[in-house]
């Protein structure tokens, strides 16, 4: 049995880096998306931005699907749960993220002006909505759902999404989300962009860098000073069934619980505080390439400190606590950890050595192609 | 049971998985098969150096490109879909279908799409033969990503490597190699990628005939032709055998799907004489085909590849799910017991008596008073089992005319084919118009084909989700009639106007043809014979020259 508690935290963690990574990665193009409109005031300069992240977007976004996918193997309850429960925000999530290849393959087919602004509209829709969604879902989590299980394993629902669509701490997060998102885009755009387009990115992604800054302190107070979830008797090793088998309590600042047990952890949140203020700094002394990698520190520090808060809840349940998701009562079994480990320790080295050779080949600074071009974006 | 479940919610809900999961694959068998097309004139260009298979490369990409976004786009509808709207199908058995999905995403998605930029952006930026194997590495990944997805669907066609465990309420992961050889999943997987190459070939000869009628890039359009009709012949045979051996394969696996497909009601115990439904008319209330066409003596042979095997009918077929259900009921009951109760060790062990029928039990809540199965007592019980043992079958009449509309199309592609491929090779392709005009006209039919497979095999699954496991009606998230409102008519509006927004693009670039890159010879309104104006000499085409 101790095999399978390990094999669940290792899980964990690594649902953390993945999310970590779709955040990075993802995140970035949304960014780049959600500015284009702004750093490009003419044609030639959008499909420079566009271009820069043209060989990459969708590689980029398997981060997202992967996630998906690992969900549903590794957290099988966790999937079928959280996606069905915030039901329409998925939906519009979805609606979203399906506009964008297709913006990016259609954008530049058609010189007509009307067509391509009217793609580009959908580059910032498809850009800002998922990364608020993205937050909000994070923000919700934090606040816990209100679902609860009948005997057989279906979940039911009994808030309604207007309720968690619009509520304040959600908004934080989700805005926090996306000024991660500006930051990260615009640095991109400074290190493979030039002239007028680095310069209007470099003032984006100074902006969005301070207000994630901000909103992130904001937040962490926020949630020290709210209900958090503590779990009283639940055994690790247990059979993954959220029906049965756990205590729970609420308490204000329980999510703080294990930053005052293990104070090391503190780390965590600093690290993201750290990243963005060297970020800010970086590209304000012209240095993109840095304060890429301290916009990277920053969402780690980000998402890193909202599983500390949390561990070992992954959703919690407002209508029964109990019936809270946790790391325990919601993986997949041994035999099926075990074979995603091993698929999982084979193939990710692969596909980091080969995105990396990817981007080596199509790196350096694009120049904007000729309306006519369609051999680009 | 918690709340009852909403029949309005799970049709609609089916409604909407169907239309994403047919719009998704309108897409798919393009890319499958158009990869390894354009992985093959890459070939011919690498070895040769001939400029003009570069181009070929170049242009077929491009409308490569156009389709793939939408594979992309739709794609990722597919892979949340079962989480927004199967809570109950994604709790029962994530444990064993996501792990394929994952491993889908590690092993193939991430490579096609990460090369694919590549493949688009970087013909500048490495050797030839560097860029050669990126292309290859994407038709590699696409049809990977074919494998293990048909994998996935495999195990809900025949559930094979997983086991139902009573304390966690899910069916648990525990064989991999049961799960990955499972048989169904293997045909499958084959008959799908060849089917995704005879997709690829149609398209690439059907546009290539346009050209070559409209009098354009004739150098390029013949040896695409040829290319295409190669191809095309031998995936045609393969998909046709490979479809066979599936039809052989759900025969052993789910006769009530062969039964369905064929339209058999009445078991015919005489194998050598029975016959085999050309066309048929099946009406349901009457458990008998209203009007029929049929072939005596060749049906057991056809699809049992034996002289004696009985293959049994859907009114015997029933009558054999009764003691099921009756098994099915019990199963449940000591199910929800064990499960309100973990110390009932009573119940656990009717349960374990019971286990392997408990779909049935399922099955029959929603025909139970309250979908309560303790409510069932000896005075309804009858007609809880023949309602039950009738929702058994799936709908005869969609799975009988889909199968034969891509059994038709498939031997009608594999004839066109043929004529081209020998007009092709004996050089005298252009001296017959109609079978030019035929190929350009035939391109639909391929999609047709794919499209009404998947409705045989999807509705043919019918009434289960999981093979006499799981119901699709305890499957669906027990959402309101609203969201699926909401979620419908936004799938419709977006996947309209994508569709509209491809096909204009396709037609456009189709139309215009190859001579619009940058490298700007070879226009296509130059009068006949006169498709290689500015051609570089050694872009001609040896063919021509006969
Ligand atoms: C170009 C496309 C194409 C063509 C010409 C054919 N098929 Fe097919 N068929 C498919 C494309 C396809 C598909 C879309 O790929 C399906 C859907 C599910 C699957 O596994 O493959 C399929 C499914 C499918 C199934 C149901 C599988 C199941 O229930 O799991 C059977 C029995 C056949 N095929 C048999 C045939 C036969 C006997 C053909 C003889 C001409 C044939 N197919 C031609
Ligand atoms: C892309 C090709 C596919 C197409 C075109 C397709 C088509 C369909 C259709 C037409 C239905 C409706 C059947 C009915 O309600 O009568 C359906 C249902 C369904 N299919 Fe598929 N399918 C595809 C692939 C898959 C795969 C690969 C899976 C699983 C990995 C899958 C899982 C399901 C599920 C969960 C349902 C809903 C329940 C149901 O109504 O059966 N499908 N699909
Ligand atoms: C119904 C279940 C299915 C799911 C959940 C699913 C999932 C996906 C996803 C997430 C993508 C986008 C990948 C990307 O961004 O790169 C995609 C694209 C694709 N899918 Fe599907 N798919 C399904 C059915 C199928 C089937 C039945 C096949 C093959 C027979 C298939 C083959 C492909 C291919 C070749 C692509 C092209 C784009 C790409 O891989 O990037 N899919 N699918």
């Amino acid at each position: 049995m101790d095999a399978y508690i390990y094999l669940k935290i290792f899980w964990f963690l690594i649902l953390g880096i993945l999310l970590m990574g779709l955040a990075i990665m993802v995140g970035m193009d949304m960014g780049v998306g959600t500015l284009m409109r702004f750093v490009g005031k003419t044609d030639g300069e959008r499909r420079e931005a566009l271009n820069i992240v043209g060989p990459h977007w969708d590689g980029n976004q398997v981060w997202f699907i992967l996630g998906g996918g690992a969900i549903f193997a590794a957290f099988p309850t966790l999937y079928a749960t959280s996606f069905s429960v915030f039901y329409i925000v998925m939906i519009l999530l979805l609606f979203s993220m399906i506009m964008r290849p297709v913006a990016f393959e259609y954008r530049s087919k058609v010189p007509s002006h009307r067509w391509r602004d009217s793609w580009d509209w959908v580059f910032l829709i498809s850009g800002a909505l998922p990364m608020i969604v993205y937050g909000a879902a994070m923000g919700n989590i934090l606040e816990g759902v209100g679902f609860h299980f009948g005997w057989d394993g279906q979940y039911y629902q009994t808030e309604s999404f207007i309720w968690y669509l619009l509520n304040p701490f959600a908004i934080l997060c989700g805005v926090l989300s996306l000024s991660l998102a500006i930051y990260q885009g615009g640095t991109m755009l400074m290190i493979r962009g030039s002239g007028a387009l680095y310069d209007r990115a470099r003032n984006y992604a100074s902006v969005g860098g301070v207000a994630a800054l901000v909103l992130f302190v904001i937040g962490g107070f926020m949630v020290s000073g709210m209900k958090g979830f503590q779990l009283i008797t639940g055994d690790p090793g247990m059979p993954a069934n959220p029906v049965s088998g756990q205590t729970v309590t609420l308490a204000n600042g329980a999510w703080m619980a294990n930053y005052s047990a293990h104070p090391i952890l503190w780390l965590v949140p600093l690290l993201g505080l750290a990243g963005m203020v060297l970020g800010v700094l970086a590209l304000r002394a012209n240095k993109p390439t840095l304060g890429w990698w301290m916009g990277a520190l920053a969402w780690i520090g980000t998402i890193g400190a909202v599983g500390t808060s949390m561990f070992p809840f992954l959703m919690p349940s407002t209508d029964n606590i109990n019936q809270s998701l946790t790391v325990w009562n919601s993986t997949g079994s041994e035999y099926n950890l075990i074979w995603m480990t091993i698929f999982g320790l084979i193939f990710l080295p692969i596909i980091i050595s080969y995105t990396t050779w990817c981007f080596r080949v199509m790196r350096g600074k694009v120049a904007a192609p000729d309306t006519q071009d369609d051999h680009a974006y | 049971m918690d709340m009852l479940i909403n029949p309005t919610v799970v049709e609609l809900s089916r409604l909407q998985f169907a239309l994403t999961a047919l719009y998704h694959f309108l897409f798919v068998p393009l890319t499958l098969g158009m990869t390894f097309i354009l992985a093959t004139m890459e070939t011919v260009y690498v070895i040769t150096g001939k400029q003009i298979y570069k181009e070929m490369t170049q242009f077929w990409g491009k409308l490569f490109g156009i389709n793939f976004a939408l594979g992309v786009a739709t794609g990722l509808t597919m892979e949340f879909e079962f989480g927004t709207n199967w809570s109950m199908y994604s709790h029962f058995v994530g444990d064993i279908f996501g792990t394929p999905l994952a491993i889908e995403g590690l092993m193939a998605f991430f490579m096609e799409s990460t090369f694919v930029g590549v493949m688009f952006f970087g013909w500048e930026r490495m050797s030839r033969k560097a860029h050669l194997v990126v292309t290859y590495l994407v038709a590699l990944g696409s049809n990977l990503s074919a494998l293990w997805i048909l994998i996935a669907n495999g195990f809900m066609q025949d559930p094979q490597g997983g086991t139902f465990d009573p304390n966690t309420m899910r069916m648990q992961f525990s064989s991999f190699i049961e799960l990955i050889f499972n048989p169904d999943a293997q045909a499958k997987f084959v008959h799908t990628s060849i089917a995704g190459f005879v997709t690829g070939s149609m398209f690439v000869m059907g546009i290539s005939a346009y050209y070559m009628l409209t009098n354009k890039r004739k150098d390029m359009a013949l040896r695409s032709f040829r290319i295409a009709t190669l191809f095309g012949v031998i995936s045609s045979i393969g998909v046709i055998t490979l479809g066979d051996a599936l039809g052989y394969i759900d025969g052993q696996k789910q006769p009530t799907k062969l039964a369905a497909m064929e339209a058999i009601w009445n078991t015919d115990y005489n194998t050598v004489s029975a016959s085999w439904n050309l066309i048929a008319i099946p009406s349901r209330s009457e458990q008998k085909n209203i009007f029929e066409v049929s072939i005596p003596y060749i049906l057991t042979p056809l699809l049992t590849h034996s002289e004696t095997t009985v293959i049994p009918g859907i009114i015997q077929l029933e009558q054999e799910a009764k003691p099921k259900i009756v098994n099915g009921i019990k199963a449940m009951i000591a199910l929800k017991e064990y499960n309100l109760d973990r110390s009932n060790t009573q119940a656990l062990s009717t349960f374990k008596q019971y286990e392997n029928d408990m779909g049935y039990g399922f099955l029959a809540m929603q025909f139970a008073p309250d979908q309560d199965l303790k409510k069932i007592n000896a005075t309804n019980l009858p007609s809880v089992l023949d309602k039950t043992a009738k929702d058994t079958i799936p709908n005869v009449w969609v799975e009988f005319w889909a199968f034969r509309l891509m059994v038709a199309a498939g031997f009608f592609m594999l004839a066109l084919f043929a004529f081209a491929a020998y007009f092709s090779l004996k050089n005298e392709i252009e001296k017959h118009p109609t079978l030019l005009k035929l190929a350009m006209w035939s391109i639909p039919l391929p999609w047709v084909a794919c499209e009404f497979g998947w409705i045989t095999a999807e509705n043919g699954r019918q009434p289960w989700t999981v093979f006499g496991w799981l119901p699709t009606f305890v499957s669906a998230s027990s959402h309101s009639v609203g969201y699926m409102v909401f979620s419908l008519i936004g799938f419709t509006l977006l996947y309209s106007s994508f569709i509209a927004a491809e096909l204009y693009l396709m037609f456009k670039y189709a139309r215009l043809g190859p001579q619009d890159d940058h490298h700007g010879h070879g226009h296509g309104s130059a009068p006949a014979g006169g498709g290689m104006a500015g051609q570089p000499v050694f872009a001609k085409p040896s063919m021509d020259r006969k």
